[in-house]
């Protein structure tokens, strides 16, 4: 009996954050079948390489979200341990698409060999200066922001000097696949490309005790020492794991459009990213997270971005659109509004039922 | 030991008085070369002009900030350039260090960008008029012949020079009813959001047939939307490609047919400079200017069906 | 008012929700004479200073001042101020960027503009006055905590200052900086300034203070001049207890300290902690008493590497090993429940499963997680062994009482099995039940072979559970007692120490 009690405050307690992406992106879906009922069907084309491929604004919405996915994830870890944000991760992207970029150049042709090095190279700079970071924040107690600031500020020059000032372009069957189509597979790879990053994270969390450890340097870092664990170590491992990610999605960006335009790479993503972090009911100041919703806050966010444009909203305007929903969206998961829809609740129902809990822990 | 040290000291000032003779010394304030592809080759272009094998000593300062360049220009009149060379990053605030190169006798020429101030002030403004870029390939495009013009117009960061122009000879096209708009928005130059854009027109089904992108990168990016939908582009595909700016890269698309149309925007204002210098110091004077102390850099579009090699070579920026 | 009084307060109560903070409590201050405020945590020296400074209104009572008629009422550090009192605080409240000068005189409201230059004499003469080896211009960064405190004291009493409160100043001196500061409270005693002193170093209070006046549980036990009470019938007031009639609750009988040690300190010191030396035997369950602030929670703090360690040799089970951090100390057996459980024990926001496995998940490692099974599990027994109120595993441990969070805390390092268990205060703050329900265990412990070091501010909980104290005074162990001699008296008598 009391493990059936537990399950419902357990289901409870774990993913009632997730109700606000939800909420949000079941939001957008009714809009946009009631403007279009056709919104969301999926078709089948041929694309230009002669490939049967899926076509249609879910799948827009999915391949257009991945990068922010991917960063949404490394985002959502260095919040909870750091209680900051990471300001640079466009610019640390752009430096790694460079990278890739440049890797991809060096050789006369572009073959599985040199894109993985490029891969492998990218990644392991990202890593670099996401470690940079991390031991400012880390090690000499700089604010997340602040100490991020340095490679936004600097992140895309240093990518210049990566390439040059023009927009090197990089065009193989491989790039396209990567950022486009595999041949004989449907689905874009960046959506199958963010699917392999929440298996991997998956995968981290089942065996590693990561999840625990963040959280609990996010909450009580002094804490977190006293019970053996290397707080220092877990918010630098939180940069590096955010690099990685900010390199997965610079390679997207590049192979989508093969080429590296460090100047307009992912740019502005960094708050998009935190933005997805809040949607998806975390806390900015750090402590317990869902990294399922900072993803579903990235749809949340890309999907709307898709109607807006699907509405032909001036894309000048569509920044303002966005911070209103986004208001709204954070408003209802703020804590005031919670409480009083709490109070609401019971009011109608004539009784609580955390009050019950509550008593029983008493 | 005296005597050789006053025997180098000659040595070094007669060499000093040589070389001040026989070369002319300009200061070039230019934006940095990171600041895009256009002001790479823009500050190569001059680098390679105003080089020692041409008789020249080049100073050199690039910066975004506005102060800074006004402070390097001060620095360099200070120095005793005999010409100055400015490609300014805010159009107002000039008109003190202007006035005191005029009154040091410093011939000033600017280049790329404008200046507000009296055409007295300077030389010469060699710069791209980016309304007639627009003009040419909204020309070329009518002289395409199509039925019908459904047109995808993907715009550059809004009020910008480029885009202004740009944009302009389109509108009046979409105003006189000739063409049809389906679309237009702006992608502030970023490729992702330009597929974006396009992905999002393909999905609602709205037809067109030519895609006109204020510049390159954000041309690849429409293309790269039209690639995933399965629909042709460039010479005999459904959809008229049109880009600017001419990187190699995307001259090379012209020449493969991938897309149909780029227009220059010509960063090579260095060699007009360097003839009108030529003219001033052979006590010549400096013709053809426009009422506001103009020359209006030579610019021009390409045709996917004209395009050669050698073009690439000529115009082309980047690698 | 008595003649030469200057502050008086009758029976003055403050109640906050549930808590009687004062009752009925009397205090006077004389002109001229330096007077300590004396008790342990919880006994209401705070709030009685914070209901003279006007930060707390009082429920009850009356309070006067010399030179006003009648009945004063404080209503805020303003209008305290405005009265003649001014209060220096422990931690300093000036602002080290600005000047010596600037920090005595700036933002007290009697300038509307600033005449630097005079500014600068004002306080250069009134540094002198009071020999305080600083200079107007001096940034007030650069000068030494002391001279800080000194500079706080010059900016409190340039006004017209009756009453001066010190509310533990000395605490973040060295001895040479002590000095310093008693000679100008002596200086200023001289001028007829009536000074409050409040310290927990009771060689402190003997050195420098006329009167005394301790308080307890918001009660006054009593107003005595300072040559009448000796320092171990002081220390017998603050802890309630009076020295005739001291009955033994339990002789420690259990042999101390004989069988193998399992752990050994030699000149063990941290940044918090003095070197001193320590051991520990299997089984042996120890106390470190002293009043607060004596440097026992710092000792076990550094034994623990919970603080940075300086130095030292330490041995676990005979060999040599080095315990920089927890985690150091974890691998050895070690387990340290810590002083203040909500700042440092408890992990809020996660539930009480995930607190009670913390620990024994990081010794595992980080690659080895336990799997869910064994996190129930471990959760469930614990919660059943130490009859943890919760509703369920998944409870965010926040939401339980402070006795339960102990518990989970305690079930979190039993969990590790350690052979040497720190417990810093366990019993603090949590009901009379799990008090005994907690000794019960040290015990039961104990017995099982674990070594236990268990530090309470009640003294008879560690007579109860201990069959060894360690006595700190002042940062320092002053004592080490065995057997017979754990007995009430004799552990105050040696917390106080001064004469036998």
């Amino acid at each position: 009996m009391a493990r059936k009690g537990s399950l419902a405050a357990r289901l409870r307690s774990e993913y009632s954050q997730l109700l606000v992406p939800l909420i949000a992106i079941v939001l957008i879906v009714v809009f946009n079948l009631i403007r279009d009922p056709g919104f969301f069907s999926i078709s089948v084309a041929q694309n230009n390489l002669g490939n049967a491929v899926l076509q249609g604004n879910l799948i827009s919405i999915l391949n257009g979200a991945s990068e922010l996915a991917v960063l949404a994830m490394g985002m959502t870890l260095v919040t909870a341990a750091c209680g900051g944000q990471d300001i640079s991760v466009g610019a640390v992207a752009a430096i790694a698409g460079s990278v890739f970029v440049k890797i991809l150049r060096a050789g006369a042709t572009i073959t599985p060999l040199t894109v993985a090095l490029g891969i492998v190279s990218c990644c392991l700079v990202a890593m670099l200066f996401a470690s940079f970071s991390g031991v400012l924040v880390a090690v000499f107690k700089i604010q997340p922001m602040i100490a991020t600031l340095i490679l936004y500020t600097c992140g895309r020059s240093i990518a210049y000097w990566i390439n040059g000032g023009a927009t090197p372009t990089v065009d193989s069957p491989i790039i396209t696949g990567i950022g486009s189509f595999i041949p004989g597979v449907p689905v874009p790879t960046p959506i199958l490309i963010v699917a392999l990053m929440a298996v991997i994270f998956g995968l981290i969390f089942k065996f590693t005790n990561l999840r625990l450890y963040v959280q609990t340097v996010g909450i009580n870092q002094g804490a977190a020492r006293l019970n053996g664990i290397n707080a220092v170590g877990i918010k630098l491992l939180t940069f590096v794991l955010l690099g990685a990610c900010c390199s997965v999605a610079g390679v997207i960006g590049v192979s989508r459009l093969s080429l590296i335009n460090h100047e307009t790479l992912l740019l502005d993503v960094e708050m998009d990213a935190i933005l997805a972090v809040a949607i998806g009911g975390n806390l900015l100041g750090g402590g317990k997270f869902k990294m399922v919703g900072s993803v579903l806050g990235a749809y949340a966010i890309q999907a709307l971005t898709i109607t807006l444009y699907a509405m032909k909203v001036p894309s000048t305007d569509i920044k303002a659109y966005k911070a209103i929903v986004i208001i709204l969206i954070v408003a209802v998961g703020s804590p005031v509004v919670k409480e009083k829809s709490a109070q609401l609740w019971k009011k109608l129902t004539g009784k609580g039922a955390s009050g019950r809990i509550r008593r029983e822990a008493a | 030991m005296k005597k050789i040290l006053v025997l180098a000291l000659a040595l070094i000032m007669a060499l000093s008085a040589f070389s001040a003779l026989a070369e002319i010394t300009v200061g070039i304030v230019n934006n940095p070369p990171s600041e895009s592809g256009y002001r790479e080759a823009n500050v190569k272009n001059f680098e390679e002009v105003f080089s020692a094998d041409n008789g020249y000593v080049a100073k050199t300062a690039y910066t975004l900030k506005n102060d800074e360049q006004l402070q390097y220009a001060q620095q360099f009149i200070t120095d005793g350039v005999d010409y100055l060379l400015i490609s300014a990053a805010e159009t107002t605030g000039w008109d003190a260090v202007l006035q005191s190169a005029q009154e040091a006798g410093i011939g000033v020429f600017l280049f790329d960008r404008m200046i507000d101030c009296d055409p007295s002030l300077f030389e010469a403004a060699v710069v791209s008029d980016m309304a007639n870029e627009g003009d040419l390939a909204v020309n070329w495009l009518l002289a395409q012949g199509l039925d019908e013009y459904n047109v995808i117009h993907i715009q550059g960061a809004m009020g910008s020079d480029a885009q202004l122009g740009r944009t302009g000879a389109l509108d009046a096209q979409f105003e006189a009813g000739t063409m049809n708009k389906v679309v237009q928005q702006t992608a502030t130059w970023d490729e992702a959001e330009a597929k974006k854009i396009v992905e999002s027109v393909i999905n609602s089904g709205d037809a067109f047939n030519v895609i006109y992108a204020e510049n390159d990168g954000m041309a690849k990016g429409a293309v790269a939307a039209l690639d995933e939908a399965g629909i042709t582009h460039g010479v005999d595909g459904d959809v008229i490609v049109m880009g600017f700016d001419c990187n190699k890269w995307a001259l090379r698309e012209l020449l493969a047919g991938n897309w149909n149309y780029d227009g220059q925007c010509s960063p090579f204002q260095a060699e007009v400079i360097d003839s009108m210098i030529k003219t001033l110091e052979e006590g010549g004077e400096i013709e053809g200017l426009n009422e506001k102390g103009q020359i209006i850099n030579e610019e021009r579009g390409f045709d996917a069906k004209e395009i050669t090699e050698e073009d690439i070579e000529t115009y082309g920026l980047g690698e | 008012m008595e003649n030469g009084t200057v502050l008086s307060m009758r029976n003055i109560s403050k109640y906050f929700p549930g808590v009687k903070a004062l009752q009925n409590v009397d205090f006077n201050l004389r002109r001229g004479e330096i007077h300590a405020l004396m008790g342990e945590n919880g006994a209401g020296k705070s709030t009685l200073i914070k209901v003279i400074t006007g930060v707390y209104p009082k429920d009850a009572g009356q309070i006067f001042i010399d030179g006003y008629e009648g009945e004063v009422s404080i209503r805020s550090p303003q209008e305290a101020q405005n009265h003649g009192i001014s209060t220096v605080y422990q931690e300093i409240t000036l602002c080290p960027n600005l000047t010596v000068a600037e920090n005595m005189f700036i933002g007290r409201g009697e300038y509307k503009t600033v005449n630097w230059k005079e500014m600068d004499k004002k306080a250069g003469a009134l540094l002198d006055n009071l020999g305080i080896p600083a200079r107007p211009k001096q940034q007030l960064g650069s000068c030494s905590l002391a001279v800080q405190q000194m500079v706080a004291i010059a900016r409190a009493v340039d006004t017209e200052c009756k009453v001066l409160i010190l509310d533990e100043p000395t605490s973040s001196l060295d001895d040479k900086e002590v000095a310093m500061l008693f000679k100008l409270m002596r200086d200023l005693k001289a001028r007829g300034v009536g000074i409050i002193f409040v310290t927990h170093f009771l060689e402190q209070v003997y050195e420098v203070c006329d009167r005394i006046t301790v308080l307890r549980n918001g009660e006054l036990v009593g107003e005595y001049e300072i040559e009448n009470l000796p320092q171990v019938e002081l220390v017998a007031k603050m802890m309630g207890k009076e020295l005739e009639g001291l009955s033994d609750l339990k002789a420690g009988e259990r042999p101390a300290n004989t069988g193998t040690p399992v752990y050994e300190a030699a000149g063990l010191s941290s940044s918090d902690a003095r070197p001193f030396d320590f051991r520990i035997a299997k089984g042996e369950v120890n106390g470190f008493t002293g009043l607060l602030g004596s440097g026992r929670s710092e000792s076990v703090r550094a034994i623990f590497g919970a603080d940075r360690v300086t130095g030292g040799e330490v041995k676990v089970n005979g060999k040599s090993v080095k315990i920089n951090k927890p985690f150091d100390a974890m691998k050895q057996g070690i387990g340290y429940l810590p002083e203040d459980r909500k700042r440092d024990g408890i992990i809020a926001d996660l539930s009480v499963r995930d607190n009670i496995i913390l620990a024994l998940q990081v010794m595992k490692g980080f690659f080895k997680p336990l799997s869910a099974a064994e996190k129930e599990k471990f959760a469930d027994e614990y919660i059943k062994a130490l009859g943890i109120k919760t509703a369920s595993a998944d409870t965010l441990i926040k939401s339980l009482s402070g006795g339960n969070q102990q518990k989970v805390i305690l079930a979190r390092w039993l969990l590790t099995h350690p052979s040497y268990l720190i417990l810093d205060e366990p019993t603090r703050g949590i009901d009379i039940g799990t008090k005994t329900e907690i000794q019960r265990l040290v015990l039961k412990l104990a017995e099982e072979g674990v070594s236990v070091t268990f530090i309470s501010s009640e003294i008879e909980e560690m007579l109860r559970t201990c069959s060894r104290l360690i006595v700190m005074r002042d940062r320092n162990i002053v004592g080490e007692l065995n057997g017979s001699e754990l007995t009430q008296e004799h552990v105050m008598r040696t917390i106080a120490g001064g004469v036998e």
